[in-house]
C-alpha cells in the first residue's frame, strides 16, 4: 500500500479502509503474528533441529531475523520472506530485462546484471551452428543497448552471477509495447508466464523479476524469420535505417491496440499500488471492470477506480473463501 | 548560560531525559529500492537506498562482499543561511564516511558479493549540526563487542543514521541489527538527552579536527581527556539504561545502538595523535573500536 499518493475524499477513504480490513481478516488465518523486523527473535523448537534459511542468522543460540518480512516454515527450514526486496532468481524463471551498456548484460532487478551469452540464444536465421567470430561482431545487430528482452534463467555461475538463455522463438527482443516495473513479490511463479490476450491482440509477459511486458501480439513460429526485426546480414541491417513507407506501415501499431496496451498497463499499475498479487485473471477482471464502468484509460489511475478495485478484490476473495468452506 | 533552569526544564521546555518529537515515514522516494524520512524535532532527513545492484565502476568491485557507498548532502534551504555549499566539502564527505562505515558494520555485506548498495541521505531541515563525539552501543551488537562503534555525531547526524537504517530495512537488505542513533550531552552538570541546536553549540568551540596544538599543551589536554573519558565511561554506564528505556518509547522497540555524546571541552586528535588518544581510553571502551574513524575526542570534565 505504499506510494499511494492519491487524494481520496472521505467516503473513498472509508470504503478503501473497509475493503482493506476485510482483506486483512481473510488473510489473518494464514500468517498471523508471523511478521518480523530486523533483530527479532524467531521462535523455534530447538530440540527438533532447525535449518536457517535466508534472512536469518544465529545469535546467542537464538534464531534472529536479519530482514523485515514474514516468517515461512517448511519442515525444519525457517526463513524470512521479505516484501519489497530485489528479485531472487531461480533456475527456469522467465524474466524480462533491459540490456545494459557494454556486453549483453541484462538489468533484471537482481543484485548483479545477468549475462546472456551469444551461444545460449538462437541465431536470427534459425540455423543451429557454431558461433563464429563474425557472429560475435554482429552481436550488436541482434540486441542493442536498452533493448527489452525476454529470457529464461539458465544457471548460476560459481561467483553468483546469472546466466540466461533465449533458445526458443518465444524469447528474444520485445518491441512495440510497454515495460512496467513492479515489486517482484507480486508475481508468483506459475506454469504460464506468456499470455496472448486474443480479444485485445496483445502479448503479456509476467516476468518473475517484476518486469512486465505489455505489447502488441507478434505471431511466432511461421513468419518469425521474416518478422524478426534483426536481419542476420549487415546489408539488410543497413536498409533498416532507411525504412520505406511500406515497411513503416507494416510496423505501425493500430490505435486500438495501443489503447489496449495502455489499459492493461494501467490495470497492472493500479493492482501493484494496491499491493495485490498479479495474475492474468485479476488483470483481465480489472480491465473488464474499467470497460464496464466506461472509464477512460487515464481515469483508471484515479482514486475512485483504485477504491473500486480494492472493493472488488475483497469481495472476490471473500466469496472464494466462502466457497471453500 | 543556563541550559537547565531550576525547575529542571531545558531551553525548549523538555526535561533532561526527554527526547524531541520523532516522526518517521517509509517509502518517501518512489523510485528507490528503499527510502525513509526521519524527523527529530526540527531536524528532517530523507534517505534513499538503491541496490544491491551492479557495481558501476568495475575497479571498485569487491569479490566477496557488497560495496557500500554513501552520499550525504544538505539542501541549500536546510539551514538559516542560504550560502551555496559546494558538493563534496569536508563536512559532508566526513558524514558520508561516518554513515557508510556505520552501515557497513551493520549490513551483512558478504551475502551480496560483487554488488553495490548506494545510500543517499539528504538533510531537508537542520537543527544543530556541530561536530561532537558519540559512542554507539547495541543490544545485540554488544555481544559482538567488536562491533562497538565510536563515531562523531550530533542531532543532524543521528537523524541521518536513523533515516538510513529505516531505508535499508525498507529495501530488504539483510542487517545484523537496526542501528539507531541519538545524541546526548552533559551541560550544567546535568546529563541531557537528544541535544537541540542551542545545546549542541554550547559544547565549546569546534576546534577539534585539524587544529594544530603544541605538544606540551596537547599533553595537558590529553591528561584532561583521560580524566574526561573515565568520567564519561562511568557516566555512560549510569545513563545507558535510562536511554534504553527512553528509546523503547520510540517506534522501534528493537533498538540497537545508542549514541552518546561526550562533550563540554574538546581536544584535538589528528592522525598522528590518534594512538595517544586511544591509549588513554579505558580498555573496555576500546575493545573493537572502529579505529579508522577515530579522529577526535571531546572531553567532559
Amino acid at each position: 500500500m505504499r506510494g499511494m499518493e492519491m487524494s481520496l475524499n472521505q467516503t473513498q477513504k472509508l470504503r478503501l479502509q473497509r475493503a482493506l480490513e476485510l482483506l486483512e481478516t481473510l488473510s489473518s488465518g494464514i500468517n498471523s503474528n508471523s511478521s518480523v523486523t530486523v533483530a527479532d527473535t524467531i521462535p523455534v523448537n530447538q530440540e527438533d533441529g532447525v535449518l536457517k534459511g535466508h534472512g536469518t542468522t544465529e545469535l546467542e543460540g537464538e534464531v534472529v531475523a536479519t530482514v523485515c518480512g514474514v516468517i515461512e516454515r517448511v519442515n525444519k527450514l525457517v526463513y524470512v520472506r521479505t516484501l519489497r526486496a530485489r528479485y531472487k532468481p531461480e533456475v527456469g524463471d522467465i524474466i524480462v530485462g533491459r540490456v545494459a551498456p557494454k556486453r549483453w548484460r541484462l538489468e533484471i532487478n537482481f543484485s548483479q546484471d545477468a549475462v546472456l551469452m551469444l551461444s545460449s540464444m538462437n541465431l536470427p536465421d534459425g540455423i543451429q551452428r557454431r558461433r563464429t567470430a563474425v557472429d560475435e561482431l554482429n552481436m550488436r545487430s541482434i540486441f542493442e543497448d536498452d533493448d527489452v528482452i525476454c529470457a529464461e534463467v539458465r544457471d548460476f555461475m560459481r561467483d553468483g552471477s546469472l546466466q540466461l538463455q533465449a533458445r526458443s522463438q518465444k524469447y528474444g527482443k520485445l518491441e512495440r509495447g510497454q515495460m512496467l516495473t513492479i515489486s517482484p513479490y507480486l508475481i508468483k511463479r506459475r506454469k504460464q508466464h506468456f499470455h496472448h490476450l486474443d480479444q485485445y491482440g496483445i502479448d503479456l509477459i509476467l516476468g518473475c523479476n517484476g518486469f512486465i511486458w505489455v505489447g502488441e501480439h507478434v505471431e511466432t513460429k511461421d513468419n518469425m524469420i521474416e518478422e524478426e526485426p534483426i536481419k542476420p546480414d549487415p546489408q539488410n541491417n543497413k536498409s533498416k535505417t532507411s525504412m520505406s513507407l511500406e515497411e513503416e506501415e507494416q510496423t505501425y501499431t493500430p490505435l486500438e491496440t495501443r489503447q489496449n496496451i495502455c489499459r492493461i498497463a494501467n490495470a497492472i499499475r493500479v493492482l501493484s499500488t494496491l499491493g495485490f498479487s498479479i495474475t492474468i485473471d485479476v488483470i483481465l477482471d480489472v480491465v473488464d471492470l474499467s470497460i464496464s464502468k466506461g472509464l477512460d484509460i487515464h481515469e483508471m489511475l484515479g482514486a475512485e477506480f483504485s477504491v473500486l478495485v480494492a472493493e472488488r478484490e475483497a469481495e472476490r476473495r471473500n466469496s472464494s473463501t466462502r466457497r471453500k468452506r | 548560560m543556563e541550559y537547565v533552569n531550576p525547575e529542571g526544564l531545558r531551553l525548549d521546555g523538555r526535561r533532561p531525559m526527554e527526547m524531541r518529537q520523532l516522526r518517521a515515514e517509509i517509502g518517501a522516494v518512489s523510485g528507490a529500492d528503499g527510502s525513509a524520512m526521519f524527523e527529530m524535532g526540527n531536524t528532517k532527513v530523507i534517505a534513499a537506498v538503491y541496490g544491491p545492484r551492479e557495481v558501476q565502476h568495475r575497479s571498485q568491485m569487491v569479490n566477496d562482499k557488497a560495496l557500500i557507498r554513501c552520499e550525504y548532502t544538505m539542501a541549500n534551504f536546510s539551514t538559516g543561511d542560504r550560502t551555496r555549499k559546494p558538493k563534496g566539502d569536508r563536512r559532508s564527505t566526513e558524514i558520508s564516511l561516518v554513515i557508510r562505515q556505520t552501515m557497513e558494520a551493520c549490513i551483512l555485506t558478504h551475502l551480496m558479493p560483487r554488488s553495490q548498495i548506494d545510500i543517499f541521505v539528504q538533510v531537508l531541515q537542520a537543527d544543530g549540526g556541530k561536530r561532537k563525539i558519540l559512542i554507539s552501543h547495541s543490544k545485540h551488537l554488544i555481544c559482538y563487542a567488536s562491533q562497538l562503534l565510536f563515531t562523531f555525531f550530533s542531532g543532524t547526524r543521528s537523524a541521518c543514521i536513523n533515516a538510513a537504517t529505516l531505508a535499508l530495512a525498507d529495501a530488504g537488505i539483510p542487517m545484523r541489527d537496526l542501528v539507531t542513533s541519538c545524541s546526548s550531552g552533559y551541560l550544567n552538570s546535568t546529563p541531557l538527552l537528544d541535544l537541540n541546536y542551542v545545546e549542541d553549540s554550547a559544547g565549546g568551540p569546534d576546534v577539534t579536527m585539524d587544529a594544530k596544538l603544541p605538544m606540551d599543551i596537547f599533553e595537558n589536554v590529553m591528561q584532561l581527556a583521560t580524566e574526561g573519558c573515565k568520567a564519561v565511561a562511568n557516566y555512560i554506564r549510569e545513563v545507558r539504561n535510562l536511554i534504553l528505556v527512553l528509546f523503547q518509547a520510540i517506534r522501534f522497540e528493537k533498538v540497537a545502538i545508542v549514541w552518546f555524546l561526550l562533550m563540554e571541552n574538546q581536544v584535538c586528535g589528528e592522525r598522528c595523535r590518534r594512538r595517544d588518544v586511544i591509549n588513554h581510553l579505558p580498555s573496555y571502551l576500546l575493545f573493537g573500536l572502529n579505529f579508522r574513524r577515530f579522529r577526535a575526542v571531546t572531553v567532559g570534565v
